[in-house]
């Protein structure tokens, strides 16, 4: 397989602190890909600085066979490439459900308003929103936000699908409805690159799990592997005190 | 409710009588609320306020269009911009320091001076009052610009949405709500110091109301121009009210994102 999105020795600083320590990684087209890791590992940040929402200190990341680390591209149009979801939604309370969903649609895209929006319709209506698009975000429950905030970064059909702990912030009852989604777009051939503390929902969808330690891709490999029978002790260790 | 009714005409009832039998009184009466003055000055005071609303309404839209520009000279990132930022500051620190009266005196007297032509004083009070009110309107942007959370900007960059557009699109409607009550003050404030442009020889209610005083040495006129003025702002001051009640009733969790 080769490599739809490619970073090769990342580093980012926010000041003093070291967050990214030259990360390596890798995304092939229709893979599915879990981010694991401590709080303050770099998952977001690596995320973040992958989908150009971060700048880099130094590295090169490839989407396809474009370098997008390159200073002189257009990184808005890069950015529309990727579909970012995070952990707190990030909703626009000011516009409906189908207007957040068919925002990047009519302005960045130019699709016009009456295609969006049927587009918008068909996608909400698939993840069973359909009755809630003209409501304002506030109105629907935490997961229902979520899905709404994937369908709105899916419905711009993005090469590669960025999501940072999307259901960390979710009431635990809230988390199947949402990783239940994430699982029909696997299956659908999307490929994901997802930060994660959900193990066993790793496990059963990503192909491979990458650990991240202190700033720096500590062990990758098959999902089974990595999570079953870790080689590195830090992976031993991150997973121990993690299921204990 | 009857109870409210009912104290407040007790209440109302007590200090009529006691205002009524204030000795002096009657020359108060007399000099501030003479009706037939008010009656007969009312027509040139009302000439006047007209004035005092064309310049109102010419510098809600000067204000506001300088107002953003400021701000978002303000809220521009990146070290290219630094000047630009600087100076955006410096102008929001020169001009809310300055006395208005002051502004007022040096473009309403310097400017024509200067250029050696006459300007009709709707203009020059018009410029003055840009140049102060768009350093105060240009803070409450900036705040209300501030205070939509960055996660917001970055959903939307993360859609492709550029920077013009992320303003457009998803900071400023959000801003707009959390800006609206001080924009209202600021407006408000405005219309009381709209008045001020009598002292450019602009013949708006406040000169005309002196002139009457001139005239009778009664000091009715000025009250009715006050009075002139306070009838603008209540509806001001209401539709504010009711505006950011709406708006918190549809939003609600707008502010926890």
């Amino acid at each position: 397989m080769t490599a739809l999105l490619r970073a090769t020795g990342l580093w980012k600083a926010f000041g003093e602190r070291e967050v990214l320590r030259g990360v390596d990684i890798e995304v092939a087209r229709h893979e599915v890909v879990a981010l694991i890791g401590a709080s303050g590992s770099g998952k977001s940040t690596l995320l973040r600085c992958l989908g150009l929402l971060e700048t880099i200190d130094d590295g090169q990341i490839l989407l396809g066979d474009q370098d997008i680390s390159d200073p002189r591209i257009d990184a808005n149009r890069v950015r529309a490439r990727f579909g970012a979801v995070f952990q707190n939604y990030n909703l626009f309370p000011h516009l409906s459900v189908l207007e957040n969903v068919t925002l990047a649609s009519r302005v960045v895209h130019k699709v016009p308003k009456h295609e969006a929006q049927e587009r918008g319709l068909a996608l909400l209506e698939r993840v069973g929103l359909v009755d809630l698009a003209k409501e304002h975000p506030d109105r629907l429950s935490g997961g229902q936000q979520q899905r709404a905030a994937i369908v709105r970064a899916i419905a711009t059909d993005p090469e590669v699908l960025l999501l940072d702990e999307i259901t960390s912030a979710l009431d635990p009852e809230l988390v199947g409805e949402v990783l239940e989604l994430v699982g029909q777009l696997a299956a659908d051939g999307a490929t994901i690159l997802m930060a994660t503390h959900e193990m066993a929902f790793a496990r059963d969808v990503a192909h491979r799990v990458v650990f991240l330690d202190a700033g720096d891709v500590c062990e990758q490999g098959p999902s089974a592997q990595v999570l079953g029978a870790p080689r590195e002790p830090r992976t031993r260790d991150f997973l121990s005190r993690f299921l204990a | 409710m009857l109870v409210a009714i009912g104290s407040t005409l007790a209440f109302a009832a007590i200090v009529w009588i006691t205002v009524v039998n204030t000795p002096g009184w009657s020359d108060v009466q007399r000099a501030f609320f003479a009706p037939e003055i008010a009656w007969a000055a009312l027509p040139k005071i009302w000439d006047g306020f007209l004035l005092n609303l064309q310049v109102m309404g010419l510098s809600v839209i000067t204000v506001g269009a300088c107002a953003l520009l400021i701000a978002a000279a303000r809220t521009l990132r990146g070290p290219v911009f630094f000047p630009l930022r600087v100076l955006a500051a410096a102008y929001t620190d020169l001009f809310r320091g300055i006395p208005f009266i002051i502004v007022l005196y040096v473009v309403g007297f310097g400017i024509p001076t200067v250029a050696g032509v006459r300007i009709p004083p709707i203009v020059l009070g018009v410029i003055a009052v840009t140049l102060t009110y768009s350093a105060y309107v240009s803070e409450v942007m900036r705040a209300g610009i501030e205070a939509v959370h960055p996660s917001q900007r970055l959903a939307a960059r993360a859609l492709g949405l550029r920077h013009g557009q992320t303003m457009r699109r998803v900071v400023l409607p959000q801003a707009l709500r959390k800006m609206t009550p001080p924009l209202m003050n600021d407006f408000i404030s405005m219309q009381k110091d709209v008045g001020l442009i009598s002292i450019l020889g602009a013949v708006d209610a406040v000169r005309a109301a002196q002139i009457w005083q001139g005239q009778t040495y009664n000091f009715t006129p000025y009250v009715v121009a006050g009075l002139l003025f306070v009838l603008l702002a209540i509806p001001t001051i209401r539709l504010t009210d009711w505006y950011t009640a709406r708006l918190r009733s549809r939003e609600q969790s707008g502010s926890i994102l």
